[in-house]
């Protein structure tokens, strides 16, 4: 049994090229006795990855030459990623954030190497260069610093991992876009683990708009400290499969934490969400809602945990998940969890399913505004509220542009 | 319910330790501890049980074997040692007639508050009692027999109408279903069969009452209640349990089939032994309940859960027929070291088909409670519908409140609500009630009792006067 499961993974690794030095030698060592998780862990009970595990793929890929990112750019400090290779050559950085990018080697007493879940090990064992940002201590900066992760290519690995170190009383923000050019069947597979310091302000917007055939697993493993505020925006739009893992740590007091996730997928596109907030401390409020709109084949999975430790007392949590399905062949699956050791708290979480109400699709139409459009109108203002909650108006912008283009849909 | 007074509450208040706690000595017959297939031909024929009924509990103990045990319930315990329990206790007596009941049984039911000479007069109960496996006396079978209702325990039922139980055992709980329903189907000792004829209206609430009696003994009840085409029953359930030291397994099977446009209402008051203050002792409870509904039928299950050191159950409806209705009423009370793992299951097949549930968590103490529940549309059943609210109510700061909800929707025209709140009594609240007079353990009664009023209106009248009762006993001192 365990052989045949060794010679699965050797046949994943086969193709894939270890950086050569001595840390990460011995994670993929480690890697080699591990097993890609199946419907049968509660973990990913609704995700199959063997649309991953069943490819082959590369990590040696050539960069391409005529790269055109300019329409998904919404900052004028950027750095582009292709394929997990950092382009410092068509990448635009100020001073504002401190950037620095580092081999394994230089960063393995800040990156967790020892995990055990198989694709963060993989990510800890492949990655080229991790990147570092820095935010100073007591400062605010305006512009947000956006990573572009690009894939291109077929069938190429991308391992990305991610620093992000706010300092006490900073504020700043980063957009991170996952786009392709011309990529087939690439696999995106990100960490990034986040520290957020007393008193910061951090907002990470994550745009995916991948490839139709394009896999993506991501997580962001977040700690916050006290009197901080985190902020994650997910929109999904594009992509084969989507997994986005977000772990927040809320280690601190009078901390704030929220998560929003808009998404909007269509063809044989599966988005799974997973979020958890660990409560260690009192006084703290955290804030979830996420909304999908699926249609065609497509298929979502929402599982929101909130876990209250005991004495974390005078804790306010919401989950909110609401779902719309457009088509008779989409799926949801929703899981909203609760775990409460603490009895002074208020939390709730809700979750509807459904569809778009026949009788406002009637009115729309009574004035004279056909099916389709009157659809729209309805998704737009639905997920729009989602939307229109990112505080960023570039931000806003881009993903409205990106959804006229994708689905014609009209968000002003 | 009007009768019960503040009062009242609060002298019930002042009982702590477990009410029930008394044991019956009764003399008994009792198999030798462990578990093998000589013991399972033993226990069926010792009830002279027909062929196909050893070969299904044979058959239930080989796939058992292979089982492991679950894992994924929000419960810590250790597991129970199967090899280590009697696997069959029987009274010795039988008796012919109700007046041929032992005398100290008698006294038994009655301190149960279940007296049946009482109950026969004035409440109309048939009562299927059932102490260790094995029914005692069953009365108001003659009237229930002029409108074919057939009410009797299970082994009477296969020696009666084996064709009736072979049609329908295991059609809902598969022997394969899980670990405990495997075990069940290898060893149940008894239970109770039902059977209300097309176009019958049962005219009265048939109730069985549960008893372990033999320290170390599991019982593995086995209930089977199929309602015909046009029927209507309402069937309760309710049981106590003595005070022991050790732990004890039950782990029943019950399985409800309603057939085209019948109607079944059951009922649960629950109140095994739960364990003293410090967690030592108290019942496991690991049920499995499950009922299939056809065209335009509906089952309703009502649960009023405050006992058993570890519960472990989900009482679920198959919604299999157009038009057809489940739900599930649930109260789970939690104090000390009670942990329970509860919910439901709503699987919707056909299409129109709605489900309602609502489930109310307390816990106290440092008990753990958790809800779990799946509501599943498939990929038929347009129009289906479904609202689910579960309320957790934390009276310490030391209890734990989870939910555990998994909604699954494979249909476009569903409607799919989930609400879930998680909080403690309000001070606000209890300072009202202070300041109009109350004490604050009235005070807390008082809006406990509104908390899970939704649910206890929907018991009978008899079990909602019991349940109230249950629940101030079981949250006494739990005031923090």
């Amino acid at each position: 049994m365990t052989l045949v499961l060794s010679e699965k993974m050797d046949a994943f690794l086969s193709e894939l090229d270890v950086p050569s030095n001595d840390i990460q030698s011995n994670v993929i060592e480690r890697v080699k006795g591990m097993d890609f998780p199946t419907t049968r862990d509660e973990y990913w009970k609704y995700t199959r990855v063997g649309k991953i595990s069943n490819t082959k793929f590369t990590n040696t890929s050539t960069t391409s030459a005529d790269i055109d990112v300019q329409s998904h750019l919404i900052s004028d400090n950027y750095i582009i990623i292709e394929n997990g290779k950092i382009r410092s050559d068509i990448s635009q950085i100020n001073n504002d954030f401190e950037v620095n990018y580092t081999s394994a080697t230089a960063v393995n007493h800040l990156v967790n190497l020892n995990d055990n879940d198989v694709f963060t090990a993989l990510n800890a064992g492949l990655f080229d260069q991790a990147i570092t940002i820095k935010i100073a201590a007591n400062q605010t900066i305006e512009k947000p610093l956006q990573l572009v992760f690009l894939s291109t290519g077929e069938r190429v690995m991308a391992n990305n991992r991610i620093l992000i170190d706010s300092g006490k009383s900073s504020a700043a923000a980063l957009v991170v876009s996952t786009i392709s050019q011309g990529a087939n069947s690439c696999f995106n597979n990100t960490i990034t683990e986040v520290n957020v310091a007393e008193n910061a302000h951090l907002t990470i917007h994550k745009i995916q708009n991948e490839s139709a055939s394009n896999l993506s697993i991501s997580t962001e493993q977040v700690k916050q400290a006290k009197n901080s505020t985190f902020k994650i925006n997910t929109f999904t739009l594009t992509g084969l499969l989507i997994r986005n893992n977000i772990n927040i740590a809320v280690a601190g007091e009078n901390c704030e934490t929220y998560m929003n996730g808009a998404i909007v997928s269509s063809g044989k596109q599966h988005v799974d969400n997973h979020t958890y907030v660990d409560h260690q401390v009192p006084n703290c409020y955290s804030n979830e809602n996420y909304k999908y709109v699926m249609d065609d084949h497509s298929n979502g999975v929402f599982n929101g945990r909130v876990i209250v430790q005991k004495d974390a007392q005078v804790i306010n949590a919401y989950q909110n998940n609401g779902n719309i399905l457009l088509s008779d062949n989409a799926s949801i699956n929703s899981k909203p969890e609760l775990e409460i050791y603490a009895d002074d708290v208020k939390c709730s979480h809700g979750s509807t399913t459904g569809q778009l109400d026949e009788s406002a699709l009637f009115y729309l139409q009574t004035r004279g505004i056909s099916l389709a459009n009157a659809k729209k109108l309805l998704v737009s203002a639905f997920i729009g509220e989602v939307i229109r909650s990112t505080e960023n108006e570039a931000v806003t912008q881009l993903i409205e542009r990106l959804l006229q283009t994708e689905y014609g849909w009209d968000f002003s | 319910m009007a009768s019960y007074t503040e009062e009242e509450l609060a002298a019930d208040l002042k009982n702590q330790e477990y009410k029930f706690g008394f044991t019956t000595d009764i003399e008994s017959e009792k198999f030798p501890v462990g578990l093998n297939e000589d013991v399972i031909r033993l226990i069926s024929a010792k009830k002279d049980e027909p062929e196909w009924l050893l070969e299904y509990r044979l058959n239930a103990f080989k796939i058992w074997q292979e089982m492991k045990e679950p894992e994924w319930a929000h419960v810590h315990y250790t597991k129970p040692e199967f090899q280590e329990i009697s696997y069959f206790a029987a009274p010795k007596k039988q008796y012919e007639s109700w007046d041929d009941v032992d005398p100290e049984m008698k006294a038994t039911m009655d301190k149960l508050g279940i007296s049946m000479d009482e109950q026969k007069k004035l409440t109309g109960v048939a009562v299927d009692f059932v102490m260790d496996s094995v029914s005692v006396a069953t009365s108001f079978k003659e009237k229930l027999g002029e409108l074919g209702i057939i009410f009797s325990s299970f082994s009477e039922a296969v020696q009666n109408h084996p064709d009736l139980v072979r049609k329908h055992l295991g059609t809902v709980v598969p022997t394969t279903d899980n670990f405990y329903a495997a075990l069940n189907s290898a060893v149940f000792s008894d239970g109770s069969f039902c059977y209300i004829p097309k176009g019958v209206r049962c005219p009265m609430e048939l109730s069985t009452y549960f008893r372990i009696n033999e320290s170390g003994t599991g019982q593995f009840e086995r209930t089977l209640v199929v309602a015909d085409e046009g029927s209507y029953v309402s069937y309760l359930e309710g049981c106590t349990a003595p005070q022991r030291d050790e732990n004890q397994l039950h782990a029943a099977v019950v399985e409800l089939i309603a057939l085209d446009d019948a109607e079944i209402k059951y009922s649960t008051v629950q109140n095994w032994f739960p364990g003293d203050k410090d967690g030592v002792g108290g019942i496991f409870n690991f049920v499995t309940k499950r009922g299939i509904c056809h065209t335009n039928s509906k089952i309703s299950w009502t649960q009023v859960e405050t006992g058993s050191a570890v519960t472990w159950k989900y009482p679920s409806c198959i919604l299999k027929g157009d038009n057809s209705i489940g739900e599930f009423y649930s109260v789970a009370v939690t104090n000390n070291y009670q942990q329970a793992d509860t919910g439901t299951k709503m699987i919707h097949l056909g299409k129109n088909t709605k489900s309602t549930v609502i489930s109310k968590g307390i816990s106290a103490g440092q008990s753990q409670n958790s809800y779990r529940g799946l509501i599943q549309i498939n990929k038929n059943a347009h129009n289906a519908r479904n609202f689910t609210q579960c309320d957790s109510l934390l009276m310490s700061d030391r209890c734990g409140a989870h939910t555990f909800p998994y909604i699954e929707c494979l249909n476009n025209s569903a409607k799919l609500e989930h609400e879930a709140t998680t909080s403690k009594i309000g001070e606000d609240q209890i300072f009202y009630c202070q300041q109009r007079g109350l004490s604050e353990e009235s005070a807390i009664g008082l809006i406990v009792n509104g908390y899970v009023k939704e649910v206890l209106n929907k018991l009978p009248m008899e079990f909602a006067v019991e349940a109230q009762k249950l629940l101030a006993i079981s949250l006494e001192n739990s005031v923090g």
